[in-house]
């Protein structure tokens, strides 16, 4: 970049574009995963409720049946892409750790009072790196369960692991629920803190940081 | 599965240079219901909440459907890929069989066919050396096997029952199959179809089933024969077969036709 900014923290990449990128098609991967799961949830509920037809998609059973078919190869070629980048470029050492529960308690209260600093937005607080390693274990866990719900007979021991085909189901229905549930919070935090967005779109937060600023 | 046919017919690539394969057909053209895609494809694409939360709609019905199609053809590949014939499905005691063990159909189980199983004759057509009829005396004299496994619906449920019956792969052998095809088709009483792929068709637990829980299949099982499959979806494995055709050309299904996946494999 040679485009000159006015303070050296003003203009910087905060998040590359990689990241970005899985970022916003995972995003996508994971609404088309969630909605047709859904439906085909609804052909066959576990539990005494099923999803309004109309937040679903695919239609019937067979069209969300290949939504959720199409989706998964985006999901696991993206979610494998963003896994690899951050090991390679030992940015998920860098910001996602270190995690203590002390430091997670701490960043917890800080919170609950208001008083959780989100001016530097390239570090991550102890509570939001809890919540974003376990929703990285959270997908996994869904591919995994989804893998034993689809091939059952084709992978034996992943199945024997998770307790069974009807387990495996039902792990992947929980895995989506912590999956949304995440969402939900994700969202709200982003309406919050906004400047987050901004950073996620272009790589750059278009105000000034409070904070200190050190070379890359 | 609450689904309602359309009545325009659809259009398929065959390959007319084989004569066997024609036979095929003309066996089961005889009795396929004429069936929508188009009609399924639009319903198929109704953009629940990606619609409302991108605040678009994917017009392009057509685009997106022959999409997914082609994916799902991709599916298919990759699963013959992944399939490994020497895995087995797990198998249980008799105590953990399902009872009653669901009836499951596109039609209610009053209007499960009545055949007679005295005068039943089993058509074999296509790639085989010997087109026999076969009565029903004839597939117990094979070796018989039984198997407690899970039956897997589609739909996410699933249930464990006893089934017994020739292997089919020792029938195909007993009829001189083309092994080396791609394809084994069946024609049904219920006027349904499906077919499979010949590595499924050839794996030791997949079943020509005679019987039920050590009796003769129940009309609402399947009489007089059922393909019992473990490592399939339960719309893969075919009741009150009548006819069964080694192909190399023929991969539809009642439900494939309508978009469910065509492997159907677990």
């Amino acid at each position: 970049m040679s485009r000159t900014a006015p303070s050296p923290a003003y203009g910087k990449t905060l998040q590359p574009w990689w990241l970005r990128i899985t970022h916003w098609l995972n995003a996508v991967a994971v609404l088309v995963m969630v909605t047709s799961g859904w439906r085909i949830y609804n052909a066959s509920p576990i539990f005494d409720f099923t999803f309004p037809p109309g937040i679903t998609l695919g239609g019937w059973l067979g069209g969300a049946l290949q939504w959720h078919f199409a989706g998964m190869w985006l999901f696991v070629l993206n979610g494998l892409a963003y896994l690899l980048l951050n090991l390679a470029t030992g940015r998920l050492v860098r910001k996602m750790f270190p995690v203590t529960a002390r430091g997670v308690l701490r960043d917890t209260w800080l919170a609950l009072t208001a008083r959780l600093s989100h001016a530097d937005l390239r570090h991550y607080n102890q509570v939001q790196r809890l919540a974003y390693l376990l929703v990285i274990a959270d997908l996994v866990l869904l591919v995994l369960s989804g893998l034993v719900v689809w091939k059952s007979v084709q992978f034996p021991l992943l199945r024997e692991l998770l307790g069974g085909y009807d387990m495996a189901r039902r792990i992947h229905f929980y895995g989506m629920a912590a999956m949304v549930a995440f969402v939900i919070v994700h969202l709200i935090m982003v309406m919050l803190v906004p400047r987050s967005l901004l950073t996620m779109l272009s790589g750059r937060s278009t105000l000034r940081h409070a904070g200190q600023e050190t070379a890359p | 599965m609450k689904i309602s046919l359309g009545k325009a017919a659809s259009s398929w690539h065959q390959d007319n240079a084989s004569t066997v394969t024609a036979e095929a057909h003309r066996l089961l053209l005889k009795r396929i219901p004429a069936i929508s895609r188009r009609q399924f494809l639009s319903r198929g694409l109704t953009l629940g909440s990606l619609g409302l939360l991108s605040g678009c709609s994917i017009d392009d019905n057509a685009t997106a459907e022959a999409a997914l199609a082609r994916i799902s053809r991709f599916n298919d590949r990759v699963q013959g890929w992944l399939f490994d014939s020497s895995r087995l499905a797990p198998t249980y005691p008799d105590s953990m069989i399902t009872r009653p063990f669901p009836f499951n159909a596109f039609y209610s189980e009053d209007k499960a066919p009545r055949i007679n199983g005295e005068t039943f004759l089993l058509e074999v057509s296509g790639l085989v050396a010997d087109k026999h009829r076969w009565p029903l005396h004839r597939l117990r004299s094979l070796p018989q096997y039984t198997q407690v496994t899970r039956h897997i619906c589609v739909e996410g449920w699933s249930a464990i029952g006893k089934w017994g019956g020739p292997r089919f792969g020792d029938f195909l052998r007993a009829v001189g199959a083309d092994l080396s095809a791609r394809y084994v088709g069946f024609q049904c009483a219920d006027d349904y179809y499906t077919s499979i792929d010949m590595a499924t068709a050839l794996h030791p637990q997949t079943l020509l089933a005679l019987d039920w829980d050590g009796q003769p299949l129940p009309a609402k099982y399947g009489f007089p024969m059922k393909l019992r499959m473990p490592t399939k979806l339960g719309y893969k494995n075919p009741k009150h077969i009548q006819a069964i055709f080694v192909s190399n050309t023929f991969n539809r299904g009642y439900w494939e036709d309508q978009g469910y996946n065509w492997f159907g494999g677990s």
